[in-house]
């Protein structure tokens, strides 16, 4: 089933944006170690440290060709119960979107899986990288969390946690009774809201209704032509079924 | 060897605390690249510039919010300084829910706490974790950051998850259903029958990052000076009927299954 990768969780570190003096917008440039000249996309390459100070170039191409063929496609092998995978596992989140010709299948699956509550598992290589995903439906729509890699999780002996201890019942008892006086039936919303950034938003409305701290600049054409490709709306309209392939 | 605790805190509930060791439980094993500059073969710098491409040093460096396109609300360093929470070693637990309570996309980084002397409270409150099926909704001041998480019992351990902010999760309700018509009833039955057969445990060990192994042979044996040449992959897709697709896939697995 072919479809498209959309990421589920934006950043919501608030972006303050670095200025200079004057409270020109500055942005980020690489340059030569050697030479201090700055350098441009074509002038880098991607190389990994085999040795103290030894590098091994590897191109997209390369990294392209590694991944086998049949490594491409998300195939769902197996089909698990959500909740029976430890949360450990889970890493980011994405949504998938139905690419040409996949639309049938898609509701296909995210019908099926609805109704067995059930989650795939598959592997699957995209933009040099192999992802561990589980992929379940949510209002019809299917969101893929990708997962760690066994080896990438520590296990508590490697971590050196100590062996399980017989205790008091009476102290698990004690520690029951707290989490029966304070369960509630769903988790509060309120309880994940970003503070900082809300205090933040407060001192920046203050500023600038005091007009302290407040600069103009004149936007370079550049800057507003490229602003960042919002994936959010791209994914919606898939999703409608109102654009072809990104 | 053990790991090296990372933080140490108190899980506070009420009146009891619980002392902990913070450890990673995470180790990404990706394969990691450094840039380079294509000339010299040499790492490269980075530095922030002006728009004439001047170099700005970080000591004229102002940060600043955008509050319009073109207009920034600048924040200096005491004034940023005096959002950062107050230290604390306390882990305060808020709230205990349903492990299902809390979706998948709102776990973010997994700790494991390991007791930092007193063992049997750290042993019993997993217990009781595990027997209660709750997970704890944890608040906490780690590096000056205010951090929401999920207390809950991996086996006899537990471990302390950081949570997204809700702003950081985007929600299904917020898109549009696919487009599309529905699915018939005989393609539904069948879709059933198909995931009824592929139905199983989740086996983390059935699972292996086979490319990360294949770059990193491809890796070696360029350092050695001897890469293999590689072929273009060409990706061909057939377009098939769900009908085909479907009972296809059946006849296979059925086939598989009386093999095995």
């Amino acid at each position: 089933m072919p479809v498209d990768l959309y990421p589920g969780n934006r950043s919501s570190r608030l972006p303050l944006r670095m200025l200079g003096p004057e409270g020109e917008p500055l942005s980020r440039h690489y340059y030569s170690q050697e030479t201090g000249d700055d350098l441009e996309d074509h002038e880098m390459v991607r190389g990994f440290e085999y040795e103290n100070g030894k590098y091994v170039i590897v191109t997209d191409e390369e990294l392209e060709r590694l991944a086998p063929e049949q490594s491409r496609d998300i195939d769902l092998r197996k089909f698990v119960d959500l909740e029976s995978i430890p949360p450990l596992y889970f890493d980011r989140s994405y949504f998938l979107a139905p690419s040409e010709g996949s639309e049938k299948v898609y509701k296909l699956l995210a019908e099926t899986m609805a109704k067995s509550g059930l989650a795939g598992v598959a592997t699957f290589v995209m933009r040099g990288k192999e992802y561990l995903v589980a992929i379940f439906p949510e209002n019809g729509i299917l969101r893929a969390e990708t997962m760690r890699f066994k080896d990438e999780l520590r296990t508590p002996k490697e971590v050196g946690l100590p062996d399980m201890k017989k205790v008091p019942a009476a102290t698990v008892k004690k520690f029951e009774n707290f989490i029966a006086k304070h369960s509630d039936k769903h988790l509060a919303l309120k309880e994940l809201k970003d503070q900082k950034a809300e205090e933040l938003l407060k001192l920046v409305e203050k500023k600038r209704k005091q007009h302290k701290d407040v600069v103009k600049v004149e936007e370079p054409e550049e800057r507003a032509q490229g602003k960042v490709v919002d994936l959010v709306e791209i994914l919606k309209k898939k999703l409608a079924g109102k654009q072809k392939a990104a | 060897m053990a790991a090296r605790a990372i933080w140490k805190g108190d899980l506070k509930m009420g009146s009891a605390k619980v002392p902990v060791k913070l450890y990673s439980a995470a180790q990404d094993q990706t394969v990691r690249f450094h840039i380079l500059d294509k000339k010299s073969k040499t790492r490269v710098k980075q530095h922030m510039v002006d728009e004439s491409g001047k170099e700005v040093p970080n000591e004229e460096i102002r940060k600043g919010f955008e509050v319009e396109p073109g207009t920034f609300v600048i924040l200096d360093e005491p004034e940023l300084g005096k959002l950062e929470p107050e230290a604390s070693r306390e882990i305060e637990i808020t709230q205990f829910v349903a492990p299902k309570e809390i979706p998948p996309e709102y776990y973010d980084r997994p700790y494991y706490l390991g007791p930092d002397g007193d063992q049997s409270a750290y042993f019993a409150l997993a217990q009781a974790l595990r027997n209660k099926e709750k997970e704890g909704v944890a608040h906490w001041v780690m590096r000056k950051q205010r951090y929401a998480g999920a207390l809950r019992a991996e086996d006899d351990h537990l471990v302390l998850f950081t949570l997204r902010n809700a702003e950081e999760v985007l929600s299904a309700k917020d898109l549009p259903r696919p487009a599309g018509r529905a699915p018939d009833k005989k393609e539904l039955t069948m879709a059933k029958q198909l995931v009824g057969l592929l139905e199983g445990e989740f086996d983390p060990d059935e699972y292996k990052d086979e490319y990360r192994q294949r770059v990193m042979e491809f890796i070696k044996k360029k350092a050695k000076g001897h890469a293999p040449k590689l072929h273009l992959v060409k990706t061909k897709r057939k377009a098939a009927s769900l009908d085909k697709v479907l009972s296809r896939s059946i006849e296979t697995l059925r086939k598989e299954k009386k093999a095995a």
